[in-house]
């Protein structure tokens, strides 16, 4: 009883703040209503039992993804662009797209719970690794780094190889940049930098520079 | 009516955990600023009531008093948020520390990743009220926060799984109970120093209060404040503060445990001696902000991504080799 009314609130909140994402004219808004629907979701992880990933939901999505994508909306002038969306009257070429993806994906879903829910066999479950008294943290360590290292590895890799190719792209060599040398400056002598002079009343100094 | 009779029970028993946390909070802070003064031969704040000690409850009821301003040109609803948020969050983490080994108001199975997730997301509250205030100086300071607590939660998480290498579990309990033997900080010792370390830029505490430099920005995210606004930031950042320093005592300072397991010791209760921690702990945080300069941005970026992460991430290896090689791991 409890647990419907929980997971009914949670989802009704994830389904709102999704829908709000798309639909908010502020940008800000938009990432900050998205965040809302990562913190419900791992919320509804949590409900299943799934703590490990409700966790993880909220330490990599929310935590450090959702921050990425504040810093790109904040610093870039994304707002303007989406008002120009919502106020032109000629129709956008993304809505059909979007409408064609959104459709496919719903299809997706349909077929893959309607699967597990109707048909077991089509799922090979026999040999998931989960024991009795096993913590949810536990069993899918013993997955993940058993059968499954390979795969596990190589997504690790492909993300590795992702991010130093966008640090490549976009890295260049700019002439006449002031760096900062550490080292220099920390051994820094008191003699390299300081220099007494005896100045004479009335006639003042010059320095040689 | 049985529903209600457990939210009585558990709202008490919050009521009990929070009231206490709150207290401590505005002790701290004169705690802090006590030491800070003693630090530099000054007296500190020593006029309201016994040793100034209750100057914070003054300084509370200034807050209460002042006008709320909400700039004209800010984004009111996220304004308004921003320090609810971060003062939620501060709080909520509480929720699992244990002060015993019955005395915790959730043991759930991966209390060390519900910790590490709510001290990620303390960094909304201030992205949120840096740039809901539409003012410079507070935006300007968001950023630099937020590049700064995004840069060193990365090696938090590394030295969380230095311990949890040694413990074999996610349970705040399982971590404590680990240490019978032998306290954490022990063995690994620079993964404590630069646990600390990282608590500090974590929590934007001297000499990483960049998003608050004073010189540069006038006060971060904060300048656009006033009144009980303000006051429940400060509230927030030192209830992190002190959170940082319960999470420092339970993985490496043995959490409840009594240093030595003999009889003048074993009379003191556990919540005692995790108090006692939290506050050792704390005393070298405000004696950090009382004896080290302020660090510049680039030098901060550069320990954390440069340093820390190498560093850290180096130590993994070892203590995963050695336990191996050993045959310590811990396997249930």
């Amino acid at each position: 009883m409890a647990h419907a009314i929980f997971f009914y609130i949670f989802s009704a909140i994830a389904i709102i703040s999704a829908i709000m994402v798309t639909v908010s004219k502020n940008t800000v808004h938009s990432v900050f209503f998205l965040i809302l629907d990562f913190i419900s979701i791992s919320c509804l992880f949590i409900m299943i039992g799934a703590e490990f990933l409700g966790m993880i939901m909220l330490i990599v999505y929310v935590g450090a993804v959702a921050v990425l994508f504040l810093f790109v909306v904040m610093m870039l002038n994304v707002a303007q662009q989406k008002n120009q969306w919502f106020l032109s009257t000629s129709s956008s070429g993304h809505i059909p797209v979007g409408l064609i993806i959104s459709t496919l994906i719903f299809f997706e879903i349909i077929i893959v719970i309607g699967g597990w829910k109707y048909k077991p066999d089509l799922f090979d479950i026999n040999n998931s690794f989960a024991e009795a008294n096993m913590t949810n943290t536990h069993s899918l360590g013993r997955i993940l780094y058993t059968d499954y290292i390979h795969v596990f590895q190589i997504s690790g890799m492909i993300l590795l190889v992702a991010m130093i190719g966008a640090i490549v792209l976009t890295f260049r060599h700019r002439s006449g940049v002031k760096r900062q040398s550490y080292i220099n400056q920390i051994s820094r002598e008191r003699s390299e930098g300081v220099q007494v002079l005896e100045v004479q009343s009335n006639k003042g100094i010059k320095i040689d520079d | 009516m049985e529903y209600l009779n457990i939210i009585f029970q558990e709202v008490y028993k919050i009521l009990f955990l929070l009231v206490p946390v709150l207290v401590s909070v505005a002790m701290i802070v004169w705690l802090d600023r006590r030491v800070w003064a003693f630090v530099q031969k000054r007296q500190g704040p020593n006029v309201v009531g016994p040793f100034g000690l209750l100057q914070s409850l003054a300084d509370a009821l200034k807050y209460i008093f002042k006008e709320i301003i909400i700039p004209a040109s800010s984004n009111k609803v996220v304004f308004i948020l921003a320090p609810i948020v971060t003062m939620t969050l501060a709080l909520i983490a509480w929720a699992v520390i244990p002060f015993s080994e019955t005395q915790v108001l959730a043991d759930i199975n991966v209390g060390i990743l519900y910790l590490f997730a709510v001290s990620s997301l303390g960094v909304y509250g201030i992205i949120m009220g840096g740039w809901a205030s539409n003012s410079k100086y507070p935006f300007l300071g968001s950023i630099r926060s937020a590049a700064q607590m995004v840069s060193y939660e990365v090696s938090i998480g590394i030295i969380i799984i230095n311990v949890l290498l040694c413990v074999g579990s996610l349970n705040l309990k399982d971590i404590v109970l680990a240490q019978q033997d032998l306290w954490f900080v022990i063995p690994l010792f620079p993964m404590f120093v630069i646990f600390f370390i990282s608590a500090l830029a974590e929590t934007n505490r001297p000499p990483f209060d960049l998003p608050e430099a004073e010189a540069e920005l006038v006060a971060g995210y904060q300048t656009e404040y006033s009144g009980m606004m303000y006051a429940m930031f400060w509230l927030g950042e030192y209830a992190n503060i002190l959170l940082m320093c319960a999470i420092g005592a339970i993985l490496f300072l043995g959490g409840w445990l009594s240093p030595l397991e003999i009889y003048p010791f074993n009379l003191i209760p556990g919540a005692i001696w995790l108090i006692l921690k939290i506050l050792l702990l704390f005393f070298l945080f405000a004696l950090v902000k009382a004896i080290v300069p302020r660090y510049r941005y680039d030098q901060l970026m550069r320990l954390g991504w440069k340093i820390f992460l190498p560093f850290s991430l180096t130590w993994v290896v070892l203590t995963a080799s050695y336990l191996f090689y050993f045959n310590l791991l811990p396997i249930n």
